[in-house]
This record gives C-alpha cells, structure tokens and sequence, in this order.
C-alpha cells in the first residue's frame, strides 16, 4: 500500500544541514495500523507529511498503491490527496471562522458535491462521531476532544483509505485520548490503513505494529503489548467518545 | 510670419484693465468695479507706439431681464468689430494684415440686407440708439431683428442678432459706448481697452511702452495669459497624474502587503486546505477571489466617498460646482479590480506554491 525507497529528508537549520530521515527505506501493507514513536524532533512528522505527499523528500520515492507520489504534479498530488488520504493533526487545524458542519463540508466541497449533498454528507459524519448536537459550534465553542472528533469527521468526508494521524491524542486528557484511539481502531477495523505518530506507549499499544524513528533511522519495536483492550468490532464510536 | 498671423487670429492679445483688475474680472466680462479713463484710447491712438492694430474700448454693466442676467456693453463699433476675430470667421470683416498697418474693412459700408443673418452683413457702424444682440439674449428674450427694445430706460432698435460665439459675448447686448456711458451715468470711462497688437512688435517690448505710457493702468497680454492658462493646465495635468500614480502605487503596495500579511496569518489554513485536497490553481483561486471582492469594494466605495468628497468640497474649497459622473464608477471599478487584482497575484501565488508542510509548521 505504501512504500518508501530509500528516502532522505534533509533541510537547513542556521545554515546547519539537519537529516530529518536519512535513507529509509520502508513498506506498509494494506489495512495495517502501524505507530511511529521516537523522541521528539527524531522526524516522526517528516516521515508522516512524506508519506502524505506533503513534503518532497531531498532523495528517494515514496509509493502509494504503486504510484509515486512525487513524480506526479502539485495538482495530481493534490487529487491523491483528496481521493485516498486522510490526515488527524495534533492541534485538529479546523478553520476557526467555520461551524462544525462547514469544516466537514470542505473536503466534500473539493470533492465538488452540491451543497445539499455536502451538508448531508457532513451531518452523517457528524453524527457518527457523536456531534449530532453540535454541528453549528465554532470550534473555538467546543472542547479539544469535540474538535478533534470534528477533525476526525472531516478526515473520513472522502472516505480515505490510508489515515496518517500526527499525534492525534496530544492535546488530549487520558478519557478523551482513549475514545478517540477507540475510533481510530473502529476504523481499522473497517480495512483502513492506519500511520499515527505519538509519543505516548498507550496509544502506540493500540497498533498492530509499532516502528521507532531516532536520528532520521527507522527500526521496528517489534511485537506490540496489549496495555489496552479492544473494543468490540461491533461497538459503535459514537457511544464511547 | 506665418505664426505671426496665426497668433493675430486670435483676435485681442493685449489688455489694458485697471490696476485693480483681475483676469478673472475680464474673463467675467469685463464687470469689475474700477474703470479706467476714455483717453487712454486717446493717448494711445495719439502716441507713436507702432503695432497697435486696433484698439477696442469697452464699458460694461449688469442688466437683468425677464429674471435672467445679462451684459449691456459700450464699445466703439468699428473698431470693435475689427477686434473680434470670431465674428470675422466668416470672412465679412477684415483683420490687419500686416502689422502697425490698420487695412480697412474691404466690405464696409455695404448696406444690411433686410433678412440676411447678421454675419452675411457689414455693419460699419453703430447709432446712438442702436443695438447689438448676442446669440443667446436674442433666443431667450424673443428679440428680432428691427424690433424696438427698451433697455436702462432708453429706447433702442436691434440693428442685428450677432452669430453664436461660444463666448460670454452671446448673452450680451452691444450699445454705442458714449450712449452707454450716459445712461450708466458714469462719464468718460470704460472698464478694458481690447488691443490687437502686432505680435512682433509685443515681443519687442510693446507692452512695456504701453505701460510707461499709461502708468495708471494695467497692461496683460493675452498671449501671457493663454500660455499661463495652458501650463497651469499642464502642470494641474502632470501633478493629477502624479498623484493618480502616487495613489495607484501606495493602494496596490497597501494590498500586496495586506494580502502578503494574509497568506502568512493563513498558511495554516492554506497547508489543511492542501492536506484535504486542494490544488494549487484552487489556493490562487480563492486569494485572486478574495483581492477581487476587495477591488469592488474598493472602486464602488471610492465611487460613492469621491463624488460626495467632490461635491461638497469643490464648491467650498475650489469655488466650483461638481455634479457626479456615473461614467467614473466604471472606470472606479475597472481600476480597483485591476490595482487588487494585480497587487493581490504575487502574494496569491506564494499562497498557491506554499510547501503543505511548511504551511502546517509541522516539520
């Protein structure tokens, strides 16, 4: 599903040449949920924005269903975005000027839905994610665990086969943190493949596999520990955040 | 010689006003306050000043008929005639043709034929209880040629509708000087000699002499004033056009920099719009939308606040009425559009080529 060959980031920091990755080399299979962990500035985020198609590596290619992602333009690299990717980011980044419904509305807008198929659209995942009630609020109306259930609404708009989530429990009290992993293993589970870098071991726990990135090197950790229990396949999102 | 004459065509190059006398005053036909002595016209009929063509004495006052407002002028008939060079477009009377040598009118003395408009005629001369009528006085007051006509208490016969001029001439009546001068009361003055001198002979210092002639009085030449008027139009022109380039530079720097502004406060958004999906040409889409609602904005308030700035400026601090002009709200627009349209692409474009990651700030 995603593959890295030989991939290289570097970039200039006060005219000192930083490797964020350095000569990766890497393959995802479909439907796997992998964590990325690593100490902080290891390059977890480069590695995730490069696999996104947001960040051109200095060398090597990155693959995506056996395209490369960087030998296509900025605009097709776009559409790759928009058809197959889904992206959490740790601070939710909705726009602050659009209500909850709206913020979902933007990807099904690029998508070029009517806006009576948006907003319909944009209710049902709402809904979903237990936003029902709360689809005309600001994000700056709703707390940081509504926001990034908003965000998580938003990334699933275009029905994304690959979700990339950049330490998505972050910004997260520990209950919120475990509704919000709980959803992310709901959607696993529906054959999703799944990249999340984080930090922290319970959330790593909740993948499949788990690689370490230090010093722009990745290595596997190996086997993962059951530290959390799974929820059902059957169990519902919506009842649990 | 040639420019000679074409200066000559002109008509009146030299004034001789009062010293208290603006142009503005003459150009309002000849209504200012002060007159001057009728011999001047002697003493410079009698000196031995060459170039002086023709001399025009004119004495004006204020009429107001049937509710409107016009111009009883005096003047000395022939010779005024000779000066106004738009009355002899029409070739029936003759300019000087050469200079400091008066050629007599080739046509004068031919009677008037009964019907014929004014400028087919010669009227060699004018009796002291016969007027001139300008085009203009003539149409809204009904007046006919041969018609007998009361002015200032005097009885006058209308000699001839003069031909349109364009001028403050059309919404005048001519009198003989001296009758006017008499029903006005006001003895032997005028308010401007009219001069039409040998342009050689001005730049060779004509109205300098003039001028130590008549020390009393004020002597402008028209040539002065016309070159005066067209580089105060030159100038007013080129400093309008420099402060509609000043303008065009600091508004479109003004938005550059606000869209610059912008798209650094908005790279976040622009890096979730590209990480959901959005392309390039979309990102310069919505910034080139945005700069042009900007510029509509812009060009149909600055329509709206110019014109009312105008109106109630221009009378108050130029002394002009101003009446708006819908056809500037099109070229408003056009040049707003066009200011934020071009000042908002190279912002917009950075905008369009942001690194989604760099956007985002998360590497």
């Amino acid at each position: 599903m995603l593959k890295l060959e030989s991939v290289s980031k570097s970039y200039k920091h006060r005219g000192r040449v930083v490797n964020a990755l350095d000569d990766v080399s890497l393959e995802i299979g479909k439907g796997e949920f992998v964590s990325i962990m690593g100490p902080s500035g290891s390059g977890k985020s480069t590695f995730l924005l490069l696999l996104g198609g947001m960040l051109t590596p200095s060398r090597g290619k990155v693959h995506l269903g056996g395209v490369s992602v960087y030998d296509l333009a900025p605009a097709a690299r776009a559409e790759l975005r928009r058809q197959r990717l889904g992206f959490v980011f740790q601070s939710y980044n909705l726009v602050p000027y659009l209500t909850a419904l709206e913020n979902v509305q933007v990807p099904l807008f690029l998508a070029g839905l009517s806006g009576d198929r948006q907003r319909e659209r944009a209710r049902q995942l709402l809904d979903r994610v237990g936003l029902g009630d709360r689809m005309d609020h600001k994000p700056a109306e709703l707390s940081g665990g509504q926001q990034q259930r908003v965000a998580l609404a938003r990334m699933l708009a275009n029905d994304p086969e690959v979700i990339l989530a950049d330490e998505p429990t972050g910004n997260l009290d520990p209950e919120t943190s475990g509704m919000i992993l709980d959803f992310l293993q709901s959607l696993h589970r529906e054959g999703r493949t799944i990249l999340m870098v984080t930090h922290d071991p319970r959330a790593s726990a909740y993948a499949h596999k788990s690689l370490r990135l230090a010093e722009g090197r990745i290595s596997s950790n190996g086997a993962q520990p059951k530290i959390h229990p799974c929820p059902s396949t059957d169990t519902r999102v919506e009842h649990q955040i | 010689m040639a420019v000679a004459r074409e200066l000559d065509a002109l008509g009146t190059n030299i004034l001789i006003l009062p010293k208290s006398a603006s142009m503005q005053d003459y150009y309002s036909a000849d209504m200012q306050e002060e007159e001057i002595p009728e011999e001047y016209v002697t003493t410079l009929s009698t000196s031995d000043l060459s170039g002086l063509d023709n001399l025009s004495p004119k004495l004006s006052v204020p009429l107001e008929l049937e509710g409107r407002r016009f111009i009883l002028t005096g003047i000395l008939p022939k010779n005024e005639f000779k000066a106004k060079m738009a009355w002899q477009g029409a070739g029936i009377f003759a300019r000087p043709e050469g200079c400091g040598t008066v050629v007599d009118l080739p046509l004068a003395g031919v009677a008037p034929a009964p019907g014929e408009p004014a400028q087919r005629r010669i009227i060699e001369d004018l009796g002291e209880s016969e007027l001139l009528v300008g085009h203009d006085m003539a149409g809204e007051l009904g007046i006919t040629e041969g018609q007998s006509f009361t002015l200032m208490g005097k009885a006058f016969q209308v000699k001839a509708i003069l031909p349109m001029t364009g001028t403050v001439d059309d919404a005048r009546a001519f009198a003989h000087l001296h009758t006017l001068q008499a029903l006005a009361g006001k003895g032997a003055v005028i308010n401007a000699i009219e001069i039409v001198g040998c342009c050689e002979q001005i730049s060779k210092g004509l109205v300098q002499k003039i001028n130590q002639l008549l020390p009393e009085a004020k002597v402008v030449t028209i040539s002065q004033i016309v070159a005066t008027q067209v580089n105060t139009n030159h100038m007013m022109a080129r400093l309008s056009l420099l402060f509609l380039v000043i303008m065009v530079l600091v508004g479109g720097a003004s938005i550059a920099n606000y869209m610059y502004a912008n798209v650094y406060e908005r790279r976040r958004e622009i890096g979730t719009l590209m990480a959901l999906g959005a392309g390039p040409k979309l990102v310069l889409q919505v910034f080139l939308l945005k700069a042009l609602l900007l510029g509509v904005g812009g060009g149909v308030a600055g329509f709206f606040l110019g014109s009312a700035a105008a109106l109630w400026l221009g009378p108050r601090i130029a002394g002009v009425p101003v009446l708006p002009m819908p056809i500037l709200a099109f070229w408003a627009l056009v040049v707003a559009i066009a200011i934020a349209l071009a000042a908002s692409f190279f912002p917009a474009r950075r905008a369009a080529r942001l690194d989604p990651s760099v956007a985002l700030q998360e590497v």
